[in-house]
């Protein structure tokens, strides 16, 4: 869906985007994750023409991305950004609508479309005459996606898009967001700095550093087979947590000692979820089906030997 | 506010068809001048908005412009675009420049860059990135801009009336010029509603909805042209003989009143300031103004006096006018100033006259040289005295006396001489006199007679035409009322008079004032 070819960006003397190539494919989430600077949104912006890349070839759709007049790739392309950027002189209705006008949707598609969006993110109907000054960071923040979204575009480029908000909203929002259906036919790459919001994300994660690609995989790659030291020291702070969100429940079900039903099995557990938030959800559970932190650690390195083996 | 027993109120219900007249020039120079400005100074904004190395030239040359004083900048267009409302619309034109052209700068350079970037990255074009997004969002720092430039307009289109065209600035000259205190507040209270009103209605518009947006970028220009309409411009440009007075002249009964009454005199006629009046007349921008007898410009601009065979001009013979304390605390003064006495006739003076104004030499150094001619001058002392005070009016002569007198004082005695020149009018030198500002400056006796004392038409007929009893006349009324001393005349009468081209004179031939009556009626 997405491939860039050795593409690089210089600003002045600084190489930001420094010879980088990889592929997106169809339906595929992918994050770009680095520290700041390190060129993430250099090259996602690079892929809608915010910044024009100096070499290197961009195919979007099987087309070269500068082959489209630029309003019409731009058009074709959800982009969603860290601050919104929502007009902050139209209301929340009006916000949405801007992709659908620009390709001149009739009024009642528009209509049709927006209460549609409005019911799968989770938003509530009386916000639309309302400002986005009037809404809350997590409620714009959905906004801009379903902005982002309206005229259905095939591809999302997402900017950090949870950079600008609390913790708290952050994590309730990117929980949210996985099991969003609306989102599960995107081709999605993401911006971000934040590794637990990469590992919960996306299904495949590249990680950067000054302005070249250190490492792309899954989570589970980058983690336990990383390509150089680089790959290793980025993962050091909070690991266990990292490892944790990078092992589904899936995946390390064959590795639990005892199960919770008492024959080794694990019942009544979303198997898609992360060993992490598979911890979280045990809580202040302390009813019938309570699996206890101590297994969940041993599946674990159960798992990493098995994978490392 | 009591003046010749007519109030305020009176004076402006008396002069009402006066005033809204020159209401509406007002509001039409006014809103021709922003109007060209709004259509230049927004796109240019734009434009520098996005090209930023423009920026820094285009805000500087601008800035430089509003540094102008505008009554310098009036004087720099008269020899480009002569005199009327043309010079006054592309000045106060270019005063509406900056606040237009760096508020729009400042609005579309503030808007958020991630709404911008969103703009982009949705796909929309260009221009509706500017129209949707950028305009939008800018348009109440925009207003901003427009409010403060028609501020600026309407006050500085006041000054209009020095370049004959009109407005409000008619009345608060001539009253600063007459004494008349009615007659100023009666320009300077409509001009100051003026602003605060179209401050407010286009305050109005500033907090307005974005619906209803897209109506003001339609209404704004509408509402300036049908404003801007209100000036009418045919009536000043014509082909018959065109007069320019001054806004002193215009409301004088030894001026543009008695020309009226006496001499039945009745032309187009315009109001403007006597510093362009004589180069106005001389490039044929207009045939007749009311000068001066002594002025230098006479003899530079080849310009010829008429007769004033009806004796409407009362004698204006020059003396210094000396607050009594002054002289009770410095009675060697009285000596010193009256040097001077009798040592100027009116052929010297015109000739110093021409000296300053059209030789362009500076009036301390033309002093110097007459005192020295006359063997008069000294250098100065220790100058360790008590410090004294010389005024004059906004006038080459008066600076010529007043640098003379400076000398004198210097040259004769220990005290020190502050000089407070171009004092901008009658009024403003005899209340800065009255008010312990100033301690002398050299007044006419005639000006003293009818713009100071007011004297009543009964008692100018009686003294009319006689130089010593007029000059007695406001002597003694000023000792009376004012406890100021007239000294002795220094000897050149320089009276109000009629001025037209020699040539032209000659080719009509005029030489009295109702030979130019007669020119008219035909």
């Amino acid at each position: 869906m997405i491939s860039l070819q050795h593409v690089s960006k210089k600003f002045g003397e600084r190489q930001a985007v420094d010879n980088i190539s990889f592929d997106i494919k169809d339906g595929e989430t992918v994050a770009l994750l680095g520290t700041s600077g390190c060129g993430k949104t250099t090259t996602l912006r690079m892929i809608n023409r915010l910044t024009e890349a100096d070499s290197g070839s961009i195919i979007v759709n099987g087309q070269s991305n500068k082959e489209l007049p630029l309003e019409e790739l731009r058009r074709g392309i959800g982009y969603v950004l860290q601050h919104n950027g929502l007009f902050p002189h139209y209301t929340i209705e009006e916000n949405i609508a801007i992709v659908p006008g620009l390709f001149k949707w009739q009024a009642h598609k528009i209509k049709k479309r927006i209460t549609e969006l409005l019911a799968q993110l989770h938003l509530p109907e009386n916000i639309l005459a309302q400002y986005p000054a009037a809404l809350s960071g997590g409620q714009q923040q959905r906004v801009g996606l379903a902005r982002a979204l309206a005229a259905d575009p095939p591809i999302l480029l997402m900017d950090e898009p949870f950079g600008a908000l609390d913790a708290v909203t952050r994590a309730e929002i990117t929980k949210d967001f996985r099991r969003l259906d609306i989102l599960q036919s995107k081709t999605i790459l993401l911006v971000t700095h934040d590794i637990q919001e990469a590992f919960a994300l996306a299904d495949r994660i590249i990680l950067m550093h000054e302005g070249k690609i250190m490492q792309q995989g899954t989570a589970a790659t980058l983690l336990f087979s990383p390509a150089n030291n680089f790959v290793k020291d980025f993962f050091a702070q909070n690991r266990l947590q990292s490892e944790l969100s990078a092992v589904t429940v899936a995946d390390a079900a064959g590795f639990f000692a005892e199960g919770n039903n008492g024959n080794g099995q694990l019942v009544n557990v979303d198997h898609a979820q992360s060993l992490w938030e598979l911890l979280e959800q045990q809580n202040g559970n302390n009813k019938a089906n309570e699996i206890n932190a101590a297994s969940v650690l041993q599946a674990l390195e159960n798992w990493k030997k098995n994978f490392n083996e | 506010m009591n003046e010749n027993g007519i109030n305020l109120w009176q004076f402006m219900q008396e002069q009402s068809s006066k005033i809204w007249e020159q209401l509406l020039a007002h509001i039409g120079l006014t809103f021709i001048s922003l109007f060209i400005a709004i259509i230049i100074a927004v796109p240019l904004g734009i434009f520098i908005a996005r090209k930023k190395k423009f920026a820094g030239m285009v805000l500087g040359i601008t800035g430089v412009l509003q540094t102008i004083p505008s009554i310098a900048l009036l004087g720099f267009m008269i020899p480009l675009l002569g005199i009327g409302p043309k010079p006054a619309i592309v000045a106060l034109f270019l005063y509406a420049l900056l606040p237009i052209l760096r508020n729009t700068y400042t609005g579309i350079t503030g808007v958020d860059a991630a709404v911008r970037d969103a703009a982009n990255g949705m796909g929309l074009s260009r221009m509706q990135v500017l129209f949707k997004v950028e305009l939008p969002l800018a348009f109440p720092v925009i207003m901003a801009g427009i409010r403060t430039a028609t501020v600026i307009n309407v006050g500085v289109a006041t000054l209009a009336a020095y370049i004959a065209a009109g407005g409000l600035g008619e009345f608060i000259f001539g009253g600063i010029a007459l004494n008349n205190t009615n007659m100023i507040l009666a320009g300077a209270i409509p001009a100051a509603l003026l602003a605060i009103v179209l401050d407010f209605l286009l305050g109005l518009l500033q907090k307005m909805k974005r619906r209803k947006l897209r109506f003001a970028f339609i209404l704004l220009p509408v509402i300036c042209l049908v404003l801007s309409s209100f000036y009418l411009l045919p009536s000043f440009y014509g082909s018959s003989l065109l007069a320019g007075f001054t806004p002193e002249f215009m409301g004088r009964q030894d001026g543009y009143l008695g020309l009226k009454n006496v001499y039945n005199l009745n032309m187009r006629n315009v109001v403007i300031s006597d510093a362009v009046m004589y180069k106005a007349a001389f490039e044929k921008k207009l045939d007749v103004i009311s000068g001066y007898s002594t002025d230098g410009r006479l003899k530079a601009f080849d310009l010829v006096t008429l007769e004033d065979d009806k004796h409407i001009f009362p004698p204006y013979y020059v003396a210094p006018v000396v607050r009594n304390e002054v002289l009770e605390q410095h009675p060697e003064l009285e000596s010193i100033l009256n040097l001077l006495s009798g040592k100027i006739n009116d052929s010297t003076m015109t000739a110093l006259n021409y000296e300053v104004d059209y030789l362009k030499k500076t009036p301390e150094a033309v002093a110097k040289k007459f005192l020295q001619e006359q063997q008069l001058y000294k250098a100065p002392q220790n100058r360790n005295g008590d410090e004294i005070r010389i005024g004059s009016k906004i006038f080459g002569e008066q600076y010529i006396l007043a640098a003379m007198y400076s000398m004198l004082i210097e040259g004769y005695s220990n005290l020190k001489v502050s000089a407070k020149t171009g004092l901008g009018g009658t009024k403003i030198c005899f209340d800065a006199l009255t008010n312990n500002q100033i301690d002398v400056y050299p007044e006419y006796s005639g000006t003293a007679l009818l713009v100071i004392l007011n004297a009543n038409e009964t008692a100018v007929k009686q003294l009319a035409g006689n130089k010593d009893s007029v000059y007695h006349f406001v002597q003694q009324e000023f000792q009376k009322k004012y406890k100021l001393s007239w000294l002795q005349p220094v000897g050149f009468n320089n009276t109000y008079a009629l001025m037209m081209r020699k040539a032209q004179a000659e080719q009509l031939g005029i030489v009295t004032i109702r030979d130019l009556v007669e020119a008219v009626k035909n």
